[in-house]
This record gives C-alpha cells, sequence and structure tokens, in this order.
C-alpha cells in the first residue's frame, strides 16, 4: 500500500519560556532556564519547592471566558496551543473537509487540579456538590475533545495516555493515520498542568524530583555527573501535520517533514528504566529503519534526557546501542535542562523545537552541564546552542510503564 | 424583596453563562435564549442552593425553565 508523506506545517506552545513559538525558540537557543520557586500553591512544607511554571498564560486570548471555565488548565493549554498551530498554518477550516481534519492530543495525567477540587468538595460537602463539570474537566481525553469542538474538526479523533511518552506518542500515532490516508490533517500532541500538591507529594515519595531547591535555574542538569531528579514543567505543545499532497495544493509552509515512528515497551519494572537501554535503543532503530535509514544518516538527537540519575545513564547506553559508532559523532541535547519535564506535554513541545531545529540549522544546548558524567561520554551539546548542520533528527520519549516512542524528522526535500 | 432576590439570580446567571445582564430578563429561557445546556442548569441549580440556603430538588429543577421561574420558586421556598 502506498504511504502518504507527511509534513509539518504549523506550530503551537505554552511553556515555561514562552506562550508562543518565536519566544519559546528564541529562550530555547538562548539557554533560559523557566524554572523558579512554586507560585501556584504553597509548597513550603514540601521536600520540592521549584517547578518550571507557565508564566501569564490567559485562556482569554484564546478561548471565551464561559468556556475556559469548564476547561482544566491542562485543556486550556490545549486549546490556546492548538489554535496558535492552526493560526501558524493558515489552516482555514472554512475551506476545509472538516471531516479529514483530526485531533490526537493526550495528556499524561489530565485533570488533576479538577479532581482534588472536587474531592475536597466531595469531603467537605458532600456528593450532591460535585459539580456537573468535574467528570467532562478531569477526564484527560477532554484535550482532543476541546480543540475538536473549538476547531470544529470531526476527522479521526484520539488521546494516548502513556506517561511522559504521551506526546510523542500522540504525534506518532497521528502520522499513521495520515500515512494511511485516513485524514489530510491532523493537530497533535500533548498538554499537562499538574503543579499540584498531590502530583508533588506524590512525585516526591518516588524520589523522581530534583530537590535543588536552593539553586532553581540549576536544578534540571541532564547528563550533568550531579544531577538529582526532574524538574516538573507545565505547558503544551502542538504539531499541524498534514500530508503532503494537502500541503502542496494548499500552498502551505513546510516546515519540516515527519518521517518515522517507532515504540516499543521495556516490559522490565513500573518505573526504572531497564538497565540495559534495550527498550528505547529498539524505539530508535524502528524510528530510522522506518524512514529508510541508516544511523549515519541521524545528525541529532532531542533527548529524554530527564535530569534523574537513571534516565541519562541507559539513555545514552541506548543511543550506543542503536547507532553503534555514530553515537560518538551525533549532537544530543535535552531541553528539559530549560523548560523542565512537562510530562505528557513534552513529547509535543520538543516535537516543536526538533521541527525549529531543522528549519533554523541551530541546535539547541542542554544547560548546567558542568561536571562530566563518565556514564554519559556522549555530545550533548553543553551550555550554548550550535550552529550545524542537521538535516534529519529524532525526538524520544520515554514513560512510567516503560513506554518508549521516538519520531523521526527531516529537512523537508522535494523529492 | 422581589428585586433583590432576581437581581441575586442574575448576578450568578451572568457570572456561569457569560452572558450580558441585559438579556437575563424575568421572561428569559434559561436554555434557549441564554445558552445554558444541561450541566450548566445543573451548575446553576447547585449555586442557587448555595446563595440562598436551600435544596432544589431534581423534579423541581426540571421545571424550571424562564430566570422568573427561578425567582418565583425560590421567593416561594422563602416564604
Amino acid at each position: 500500500m502506498k504511504k502518504n508523506r507527511v509534513v509539518i506545517t504549523g506550530l503551537g506552545v505554552i511553556t515555561p519560556i514562552g506562550n508562543d513559538v518565536d519566544t519559546f525558540w528564541n529562550h530555547l537557543i538562548a539557554g533560559k532556564s523557566g524554572i523558579d520557586y512554586i507560585t501556584q500553591f504553597d509548597a513550603s512544607e514540601y521536600a520540592v519547592r521549584i517547578a518550571a511554571e507557565v508564566k501569564d498564560f490567559d485562556p482569554l486570548q484564546f478561548i471565551d471566558k464561559k468556556d475556559a471555565r469548564k476547561m482544566d488548565r491542562f485543556a486550556q493549554f490545549a486549546v490556546s496551543a492548538a489554535k496558535m498551530a492552526v493560526k501558524h498554518a493558515g489552516l482555514d477550516m472554512s475551506k476545509e473537509d472538516p471531516e479529514r481534519v483530526g485531533v490526537y492530543i493526550g495528556s499524561g495525567i489530565g485533570g488533576l487540579s479538577t479532581l482534588e477540587e472536587q474531592h475536597k468538595v466531595l469531603l467537605n460537602r458532600g456528593p450532591r456538590r460535585v459539580s456537573p463539570f468535574f467528570i467532562p474537566m478531569m477526564i484527560s481525553n477532554m484535550a482532543a475533545g476541546q480543540v475538536s469542538i473549538h476547531i470544529g474538526a470531526k476527522g479521526p479523533n484520539s488521546s494516548s495516555v502513556t506517561a511522559c511518552a504521551t506526546g510523542t506518542h500522540s504525534i506518532g500515532d497521528a502520522f499513521r493515520i495520515l500515512q494511511r490516508g485516513e485524514a489530510d490533517v491532523m493537530i497533535a500532541g500533548g498538554a499537562e498542568a499538574t503543579i499540584l500538591p498531590l502530583a508533588f507529594a506524590g512525585f516526591a515519595s518516588m524520589g523522581a524530583l530534583s530537590t535543588r531547591n536552593e539553586e532553581p535555574q540549576k536544578a534540571s542538569r541532564p547528563f550533568d555527573r550531579d544531577r538529582d531528579g526532574f524538574v516538573m514543567g507545565e505547558g503544551a505543545g502542538i504539531l499541524v501535520m498534514e500530508t503532503l499532497e494537502h500541503a502542496l495544493n494548499r500552498g502551505a509552509n513546510i516546515i519540516a517533514e515527519i518521517a518515522g515512528y517507532g515504540m516499543t515497551a521495556d516490559a522490565y519494572h513500573l518505573t526504572s528504566p531497564d538497565p540495559t537501554g534495550d527498550g528505547p535503543a529498539r524505539s530508535m532503530i524502528k524510528a530510522y529503519q522506518d524512514a529508510g535509514l541508516e544511523p549515519a544518516d541521524i545528525d541529532y538527537i532531542n533527548a529524554h534526557g530527564t535530569s534523574t540519575p537513571l534516565n541519562e545513564k541507559y539513555e545514552t547506553m541506548a543511543i550506543k546501542k542503536a547507532f553503534g559508532e555514530h553515537a560518538y559523532k551525533l549532537a544530543i541535547s535535552s531541553n528539559k535542562s530549560m523548560i523542565g519535564h512537562l510530562l505528557g506535554a513534552a513529547g509535543g513541545v520538543e516535537a516543536v523545537a526538533t521541527a525549529l531545529t531543522l528549519k533554523h540549522q541551530i541546535i539547541p544546548p542542554t544547560i548546567n552541564y558542568e561536571n562530566p558524567d563518565p556514564d554519559c561520554d556522549l555530545d550533548y551539546v553543553p551550555n550554548e546552542a550550535r550552529s550545524a548542520q542537521v538535516r534529519v533528527a529524532i525526538s524520544n520519549s520515554l514513560g512510567f510503564g516503560g513506554h518508549n516512542a521516538s519520531i523521526l524528522l527531516k529537512v523537508y526535500e522535494d523529492v | 424583596m422581589a428585586e433583590n432576590t432576581f437581581e441575586r439570580v442574575k448576578k450568578i446567571i451572568v457570572e456561569h453563562l457569560d452572558v450580558d445582564p441585559a438579556e437575563v430578563t424575568l421572561e428569559a429561557s434559561v436554555k434557549d435564549d441564554l445558552g445554558a445546556d444541561s450541566l450548566d442548569v445543573v451548575d446553576l441549580i447547585m449555586q442557587f442552593e448555595d446563595e440562598f440556603g436551600l435544596e432544589i430538588s431534581d423534579e423541581e429543577a426540571e421545571k424550571i425553565s424562564t430566570v422568573g421561574d427561578i425567582v418565583s420558586y425560590i421567593e416561594q421556598k422563602q416564604q
């Protein structure tokens, strides 16, 4: 069966370092950290008091007040970033067949703030006072549902929930839908908003979060020897993807091509990565094989790079397994050094960053790289952005549960 | 008293449905004129219960159609 080629034509982001694509990218290549003390709740009694919060977000810029009230923050991020991406793509829905435009947007956790709030109502005031909007605000598929309503997209619609791999799975699955020709356009990515007491209590109990409370901007330090956990972020990253044919027919501006997707499972442990690196290695191999490419064709990896002691050790091992000697030649960096870990939105925002890397031929740095770790001996583009020829890039996302997802993006060429 | 109840009801409706205060008349239908859906109606009933310290049963809530229905129901309950 002939598969459609798929291209990216629009980008939208709400992130801790910028609520539009240009600000986000300029801060990303400037090495600016979006991490600071938590302001969204009183974290003074918590082991972790730092996060990468989205600043100055006004949902009313994108959503009517009446509708915004019925959305959890994660869904507000999704609808805002999706509208931004549709505008960026120059996609005019009045000229599209709405049944050929789909949405695939996930959230790792969903409406946790709504859940926390309504559970308090239940305990304090009883079941009759729980809001009728509790369930539709909380369920994690509602980002995709709300975006379809607000854009008028009646085509394929779904969402993945694979923890920190959610965004990449959503984009990969949307890519397959377009390859198969089940839609002309897919709006895809991830959204998350869990800077909340329950989330911080839970992730801190796992020992997953950095406790470098004294130096917030230094806390996320992927691949550095002294990394001690991830810093939680929030936001959304959304792509407008379409078949090449559809993009050319409407004269769209093509930002990059998406050409490969791989997904695997560790089948090893709830939260710890497989110490052989086998799962993510196979995911990356599948992504480049899917694109019909060889290891040596890959110039850059936008790493999962969470800043946890185990992730970078085993992700480095996985890259060596997947690329052999070429692992030492390709560039690797982690956006999470600046934006923190956006959980289910990470893959969405990092796909946006990877598309921009291909467009601008600039690799964003891994900031806070100060002390080499003998387990991490590859080129992590330390501290300074780098101008480089980047023709093909892979973006990785690895999630609790042992989910591994990799997408392959490349410079679009008319061949 | 009548005006007071109406004003309080109106304030809640304006806030929750994001409508122009001028549209909230005694004759206005909550669903047809003010754009409330079935979830909005449940939400509004809860707000009225809180505001006026009373309980509105599901059967009674179903009979409510206009803003005037709400105001007279609340006033009747309060007597």
